[in-house]
């Protein structure tokens, strides 16, 4: 291959699904010269699986995203079909949003901005090499010999690394979505050092609307009111189309028992590992025999297109059996497919490779996000690209790096976890691995995250201070609740007997009166005659607020704690085979993945409390020999 | 893990020598914690008084009895031994006062010092040098090794298989909960508020049974009391030291020489046995031996295991008989001692149908067998408290009383109809404490849970 000089960047981003994406807005915004790669022009930002943004967990990922300055949640805003906040029976912390995507025009939407952005340069090139100099990234070469010169590379090479397409007993090599797979870049990995795991992960069939018998499957609405994503917003127009539930049944069971031994990952085709909470339908039927049926939803792709996304019918059987075991679903029984369900393996790096600022330990201003360290998920990705982004710009700058701890977002949670534990299987952002969830709720996403965002130059001065203007009128609401006290008057107590909680028989503040769990403040409103001037966005943040009040300082004094630890930093030259009392695995663990700080230290899996406390007493004993030697 | 700004307490005088012990507390809180507990006559304030100086009054629990009368002494920072604020309290009633009193510290804010941990701090705020700090690590490991052996090891397994039964309760309960908040959109039903109550409900109680059995793990805790006896010099105290490794009774040829009865803990593969070494049984002219000789008689009736000495080199003497006759129904292993100058038949006929052993405490003959005849004791006059999980540890009491204070708030949530966010706060509060008693608690294990248990995804 014959190699040419195209050109010098500051930063090239490898990829430009929804990583890609964000590391090159963030890059570009902070004044680098950014170069965006992709296979193909038309799947930028392309979703090749559910037709939804957000969910558990992925929500609070999303409003983070915005809250830093990322365009996750205004592109969704722009494009989706119907908007519900999920689990609010459940307590404000695990409110989640998700919205359903026009995929086509998320795609497009995308684009345009992409395009229209300064300092952003984007290219359809497939990259099949880097450029490494001592040890540091150089540059970027591409597989028509282009050679862009750069500073920073970052790598969101999503699923495309050696992408294999298996149907049943059908295999090839291919990326999702029919598009080509990248099969140099990961050779050229390995050449460099990193350990390449193999993953799988699947989707399931698209069929036509046309095919579907509707009136036998239930229609399921978003919320009449929908909630914006993204911060900026103060509303969003109303979209509301349905998605709609059915059933398979024992016929649909027997169809797939029938065809097990048809199955890629019974006969042992499949080599890399799956994730646990997107089995693929015949995976369902034989863990779960005696289950009489199992949901599926349909879901529409967009509004322009006749195709639809069947959740819950992920398979890697044959296209045969696949048609056969959905018309035997109520409502299904003249189906017919337009894509195939297919299962996909991949190549990943192995990110405990990575430093918690997702550059490579192995290449400096190498980074790396998204689906090639090992997660799963549009959202999942598009934090860490997001996270890339800002991180590559700050090592070209010399600065320190952004590095979000496990107490300040879902986003550190995500990156901790992976960097810290590795993953077996493609790793899912669930609120149940975020110890401090009551703080971080997706409602308090900007007040937490928005100074980060501009401190590091992604977010303008305006919306912060907006920001700290809304912190401001919630803590005065707060203060001011504090003093409007209700008699005990009939009109009161019918009111709080009504609710099912206890009539009062002495004054009572609203706010001593809003702990309780059955009043809100629509009910006591008539009782406070001063909040007609009061924000109505602000009442459920001040609600809540009070409600969880004194949770919530629980959890601050936990985070203070655990904060003790992660503000301890490590050295980066400290050679763990020479600390006094570090049992040998702990030493081979921390000289392998050298942690940041001491927090992290101690989450690494083989490092034991007593490991944590002989590298105390070493770190104490060195600075004091430092402070000796001054 | 290490947090270097909350408050820490220990007993940091050696268990069991004289009659006081220390309970050091050292930390930001060290004050305010001794002053919740500590009543002064006249009802002077702990806070209010001067930097090293030293009070007299009482140990008050939450319920207003008086646990031990004591001096209390208050050092502040920085010129202590960790560099910290430090109390230390000297508590005079025995230990197990001392137990309760140090129980009764940890519940009002402190928390248990781990190995070594004060040494560490003081390290860490530059009081000592780098020499001594070399220390620390060996200590920590030291005592790993210990919790590793096997007698420990097997009441630990009882423990930790029941709080595993109960952690495992508490994970099914979490997994159910949280499958809900994960995937609303699935037809998976949320659990509801009687099944929380329900569930709830018998976390606590079985947390409260084993709560319960902290009373009955006495014998584990205070020691298997075990007294030596015999005339005078037939090499007691010498037993005593041998069993000890240390010269730590005094010995002498002069019969009649130790006086008092020194306690002394030993540690037999893991198990605390508390060693009584009284003097002589002999009728006394001496009115001091004489006291000596009917607390020895004393502490033969109180001790769950005598071992009766005599000198295996001369045939038994009308004192020995005497003594024989006092210990006749009593638990005895008898051993004959002095080996190293010889063994007489007629010594060796006396004992044929008893549970005897030849020793040497001066050529340590045998002690690895005499220490393997106590373990068996132990074991066997136990069997019921080592085959039930017992509680034996303060800080094993300590997670308990946490885990059962975060299951009764969970109860109180679910009944004042809080949201299930809250509560599940208060659950994982309870799993993490019994986690920390059996090994971390893990975020992971509820995502296998989670999954191996419903059927879900794309």
């Amino acid at each position: 291959m014959e190699i040419f000089e195209a050109g010098n960047y500051d930063i090239v981003v490898i990829g430009a699904g929804h990583a890609g994406v964000e590391a090159a807005l963030a890059a570009a915004r902070k004044g680098k010269k950014t170069l965006l790669l992709t296979l193909h022009l038309d799947a930028l930002a392309m979703m090749p699986c559910n037709p939804s943004i957000g969910g558990t967990g992925k929500g609070h990922l999303v409003r983070e995203i915005d809250a830093l300055g990322g365009e996750m949640g205004k592109n969704i805003d722009k494009t989706y079909i119907q908007n519900k906040m999920l689990n609010t029976a459940k307590g404000a912390a695990v409110h989640s949003l998700r919205a359903q995507a026009d995929k086509e025009k998320y795609r497009v939407e995308m684009k345009k901005v992409i395009e229209k952005t300064p300092n952003l340069e984007l290219k359809q090139q497939q990259a099949v090499s880097l450029v490494v100099e001592d040890g540091t990234v150089k540059g970027v070469i591409t597989q028509t010999g282009a050679k862009y010169d750069c500073k920073a590379v970052i790598i969101c090479s999503g699923t495309y690394l050696k992408g294999k397409i298996i149907i049943g007993t059908t295999s090839y090599e291919g990326g999702p979505g029919g598009l080509l797979p990248a099969n140099y870049l990961s050779e050229d990995l390995k050449k460099h050092g990193f350990d390449i795991i193999r993953l799988k992960t699947g989707t399931p069939a698209r069929v036509n609307k046309r095919s579907i018998d509707f009136s036998k499957l239930s229609p399921q609405y978003g919320d009449a009111v929908p909630t914006p994503f993204s911060f900026d917003n103060e509303e969003v127009e109303v979209r509301n189309v349905p998605c709609y539930l059915g059933y398979t049944n024992e016929k649909t069971h027997e169809v797939i028992r029938q065809n097990l031994h048809r199955s890629p990952l019974y006969s042992g085709m499949i080599e890399g590992v799956g994730p646990r909470y997107c089995p693929s339908f015949e995976d369902k039927v034989v863990r779960f025999a005696d289950k009489e049926r199992h949901q599926l939803f349909v879901e529409p792709e967009g509004l322009d297109t006749d195709e639809v996304y069947i959740q819950g019918m992920s398979s890697s059987l044959p296209e045969d059996v696949q048609l056969k075991f959905m018309r035997t679903i109520e409502g299904f029984e003249n189906v017919e497919i337009m894509r195939s369900a297919y299962a996909i393996e991949y190549d990943a790096i192995d990110p405990t490779q990575l430093k918690l600022s997702l550059e490579t330990r192995l290449v400096k201003g190498l980074f790396t996000a998204g689906q090639i360290n090992g997660t799963s998920g549009y959202e999942e990705a598009a934090a860490q690209g997001l996270i890339a982004g800002i991180n590559a710009s700050c090592y070209i700058d010399g600065t320190d790096p952004l590095i979000l701890d496990r107490s300040t977002s879902y986003i550190g949670v995500l990156i901790d976890d992976i960097v810290t534990k590795g993953t077996k299987e493609p790793y899912r952002i669930m609120t149940s691995r975020v110890e401090y969830r009551l703080y971080l709720r997706q409602d308090n996403a900007d007040r937490r995250l928005t100074r980060l965002g501009y401190e590091y130059g992604l977010v303008s001065k305006e919306k912060y201070e907006r920001v700290l203007k809304k912190e401001e009128d919630i803590n005065s609401q707060i203060e001011r609740l504090k003093t409007v006290k209700i008699p005990p008057t009939k009109e009161v107590n019918e009111i709080i007997s009504s609710r099912g909680t206890s009539p009062i028989s002495g004054t009572m503040s609203i706010y001593d009166l809003l702990k309780r769990p059955q009043l809100d403040y629509s009910c006591l409103r008539d009782f406070d005659p001063e909040g007609g001037n009061m924000d109505e966005k602000l009442i459920p943040l001040v609600e809540i607020e009070i409600k969880y009040e004194e949770y919530i300082k629980k959890q601050y004094a936990q985070i203070e704690k655990f904060r003790q630890m992660e503000t301890r930093l490590l050295p980066e030259d400290i050679d763990y085979a020479t600390v006094p009392n570090l049992r040998l695995e702990a030493r081979d663990k921390l000289n392998r993945q050298r942690p940041h700080n001491l927090g992290q230290a101690g989450r690494i899996s083989g490092v034991s409390p007593s490991d944590i406390s002989a590298l105390v007493v070493h770190l104490a004993k060195s600075q004091r020999e430092d402070k000796n030697e001054d | 893990m290490l947090y270097y700004r909350d408050t820490i307490a220990a007993i940091s005088t050696p268990t069991g020598y004289g009659g006081i012990s220390i309970i050091r507390v050292s930390g930001v809180d060290a004050f305010e914690v001794v002053n919740k507990i500590f009543r002064r006559p006249g009802g002077k304030n702990f806070l209010e008084q001067g930097k090293n100086t030293i009070h007299y009054g009482h140990i008050i629990d939450e319920e207003g009895n008086i646990l031990d009368e004591v001096l209390v002494s208050k050092m502040p920072a920085p010129h202590t031994f960790t560099a910290e604020d430090v109390a230390e309290i000297n508590c005079h009633g025995g230990i197990v006062a001392v137990r309760r009193v140090l129980e009764l510290v940890t519940r009002m804010g402190a928390r248990l010092a781990q190995p070594g941990e004060f040494t560490k701090r003081a390290f860490l705020n530059g009081r000592i040098d780098l020499s001594q700090a070399e220390a620390i690590s060996d200590v920590i490991t030291a005592k790993t090794n210990l919790a590793a052996n096997a007698a420990i090891g097997q009441l630990t397994g009882v423990l930790s298989e029941k709080i595993n039964e109960i952690k495992q309760k508490i994970l099914t309960l979490i997994s159910n909960v949280e499958v809900t908040i994960q995937y609303p959109e699935y037809d998976i039903e949320d659990v509801t508020n009687e099944e929380l109550l329900d569930s709830l409900r018998e976390i606590k109680h079985d947390i409260e049974k084993l709560l319960k059995t902290y009373k009955q793990g006495e014998i584990l805790r205070e020691g298997l009391k075990v007294a030596i006896c015999g005339k005078p010099n037939v090499g007691k105290s010498m037993m005593l030291n041998a069993l000890l490794n240390e010269e730590k009774a005094i010995v002498t040829d002069i019969a009649g020489t130790t006086r008092d009865i020194v306690d002394e803990y030993i540690s037999l593969s893991g198990l605390p046995v508390r060693i009584i070494d009284t003097a002589g049984i002999r009728e006394a002219g001496d009115i001091v031996e004489r006291i000596g000789i009917d607390r020895s008689i004393k502490a033969a009736n109180e001790a769950d295991l005598v071992l009766f000495l005599c000198d295996a080199s001369n045939p038994l003497d009308e004192e020995d008989e005497k003594i024989l006759e006092i210990l006749k129904d009593k638990n005895v292993i008898y051993i004959l001692n002095k080996t190293d100058l010889g063994i007489c038949d007629e010594v060796i006929k006396r004992f044929e149908d008893k549970v005897n052993l030849r020793t040497s405490a001066l050529t340590k003959e045998n002690i690895d067998v005499l220490e393997e005849m106590i373990i068996s004791q132990v074991l066997s006059n136990n069997e019921d408290v080592m085959s039930n999980a017992v509680v034996t540890s303060v800080r094993h009491k300590g997670l308990l009383d946490d885990a059962l204070r975060s299951v009764s708030q969970a109860l109180d949530c679910v009944s004042m109809g809080y949201e299930i966010d809250l509560i599940q706060v208060d659950i994982n509060d309870c799993w993490a404490s019994l986690g920390n008693i059996t090994g971390q608690a893990v975020t992971e294990d509820i995502i296998d849970e989670i999954f191996a248990n419903f059927c879900l995804g794309k």
